[in-house]
């Protein structure tokens, strides 16, 4: 279904100032499913998507896509942890993407304005986007990363300091987004929605993957003490 | 008392649209407005490929621009005049003493601000859009689009300063303009002339509507902008 995958980490790795924020990493993703990224705050997780995405700059080793490296770049979209608001309407935020990709002015609005309703923003379309709440800026990032119907889409913890009822809208669309063939990585802290999500989970410590397994074995019983003790809510480091 | 003369002088001025008056005031409009236009289609680009690029010699670009602004307008109207006259390199033109060159003088005089105002005013919009703009794979030139479309009013306050700057210009221009009657007398010239001649009613009264117009043009443009998207940022 998605060409991008089956992809291989061998050794790769991001450096900041001398020290490594992730890997050396070993890591392979299938083409199927929800992979969220556990692991307490400095853990490397944003810096692993970041990493895969293409934004933070490889220090050493290799990804190796299914496609060419190009490919895979335009094939995905990225939701980061502080959305970021581009200054203009909600609509034209949302139909920027499509502009860059072509479409014309008039095409890519009434695209991004059904897109805008899927994510319920539709009766906010001429709002500014630097004026819109936390949980509306979230569900305008959402909109805007998956108007042009990439491959495979990247989430940092998409539901930070969002209440109940906003979160669960947000994981409706990203269920929605996942049966229409949107593979998703996505970090979280929340277990619940890492539970409700996830079809396999990466558990990150200090920058290394501790575990890496499918769902029900890691909320079954996790198979490294860390993990474990993270799953039962200790403090681990 | 002077003051109140010069009031007087420009209030008559103005009632009775002295003729000399309206020729002169359009001549600097024409020639600070066109000279506006050209360096502000130079100058924010510039600011916004400074913003978005990082080569090796950004700092000294940015740092030579910083030097440039403090230009005293008189060495580059003699840069320009030098350039210009009959036995210059670009003498075969016949520019000198003409309105065109005294906006190729504003051109200069005003490219280096209106860079720098607007550079420093995307740089933050760009460090704001970075991450976005790098994820979405846009080339270079889509970058500057975005930061020039979205901080579009940043940068209409880097052209006002520019605008305010070459308005009030006299040095240059009267190097390179001469303040010749009907040709190339503009505002400030007139009013260094009269100054000179002991006018100081007369002076004043042109002071007075350099000063209005600055103020017109600034509100004009004002007015403009928060009617099109109601002001909002
Ligand atoms: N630009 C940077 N320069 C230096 N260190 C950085 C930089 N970015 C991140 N780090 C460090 O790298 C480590 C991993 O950061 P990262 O943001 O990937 O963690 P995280 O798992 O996403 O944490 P959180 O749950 O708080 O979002 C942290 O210790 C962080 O301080
Ligand atoms: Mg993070």
């Amino acid at each position: 279904m998605s060409n991008l995958f089956p992809v291989k980490l061998e050794g790769a790795l991001v450096r900041r100032a001398g020290t490594t924020l992730v890997g050396p990493l070993n890591l392979e993703l299938q083409a199927n499913g929800v992979t969220v990224v556990l692991g307490p705050n400095g853990a490397g997780k944003t810096s692993l998507l970041r990493m895969m995405h293409g934004i933070a700059r490889l220090g050493g080793g290799r990804i190796d896509w299914a496609c060419s490296p190009e490919e895979a770049r335009v094939s995905q979209a990225f939701v980061f942890q502080q959305p970021i608001m581009m200054r203009r309407s909600v609509l034209d935020n949302i139909a920027y993407p499509l502009r860059l990709s072509g479409l014309s002015r008039v095409k890519a609005k009434v695209v991004a304005a059904q897109a805008a309703a899927d994510v319920g923003l539709g009766d906010m379309l001429d709002r500014p986007a630097p004026f819109l709440s936390g949980g509306e800026r979230q569900k305008l990032a959402l909109a805007r990363a998956l108007v042009t119907k990439p491959k495979l889409l990247f989430l940092d913890e998409p539901c930070a300091s969002l209440d109940g009822r906003a979160t669960r809208e947000i994981e409706e669309i990203l269920n929605r987004a996942a049966g229409h063939g949107t593979r998703l990585i996505m970090s979280t802290h929340d277990m619940g929605q890492a539970r409700r999500l996830a079809t396999e989970v990466l558990f990150l410590l200090n920058g290394n993957v501790y575990e890496h397994s499918s769902a029900e074995a890691f909320f079954g019983g996790a198979s490294t003490a860390k993990a474990q003790a993270f799953l039962n809510g200790d403090i681990v480091e | 008392m002077e003051i109140w003369a010069g009031i007087t002088e420009a209030f008559w001025l103005l009632i009775t649209l002295d003729a000399d008056l309206v020729e002169i005031t359009l001549r600097s409009l024409y020639v600070t407005l066109t000279a506006l236009l050209i360096a502000s289609a130079i100058a924010l680009p510039l600011g916004a490929l400074l913003a978005v690029r990082r080569f090796r010699a950004r700092r000294l670009t940015i740092a030579v621009l910083n030097a440039l602004m403090g230009l005293p307008p008189v060495v580059v109207g003699l840069i320009v005049y030098v350039m210009l006259s009959r036995s210059g390199p670009f003498g075969v033109l016949g520019l000198l003493f003409t309105p065109t060159a005294m906006i190729i003088a504003q051109v200069i005089i005003i490219v280096p601000l209106i860079v720098s105002i607007a550079h420093q005013a995307l740089r933050e919009l760009w460090s704001d859009y970075h991450d976005l703009l790098i994820s979405m794979n846009t080339t270079q030139t889509q970058r500057i689009q975005a930061l020039l479309w979205d901080g579009r009013r940043a940068l209409l306050t880097a052209s006002l300063a520019g605008f305010g700057r070459a308005i009030g210009e006299v040095g240059a221009i009267m190097v390179v303009g001469g303040n010749i009657d009907h040709h190339t007398r503009v505002l400030t010239t007139a009013i260094a002339l009269e100054t000179g001649k002991g006018e100081f009613a007369l002076a004043l009264g042109l002071g007075f509507v350099l000063i209005a117009m600055a103020i017109a043009v600034n509100l004009a443009i004002h007015v403009i902008s928060r009617t099109e998207r109601g002001g909002r940022w």
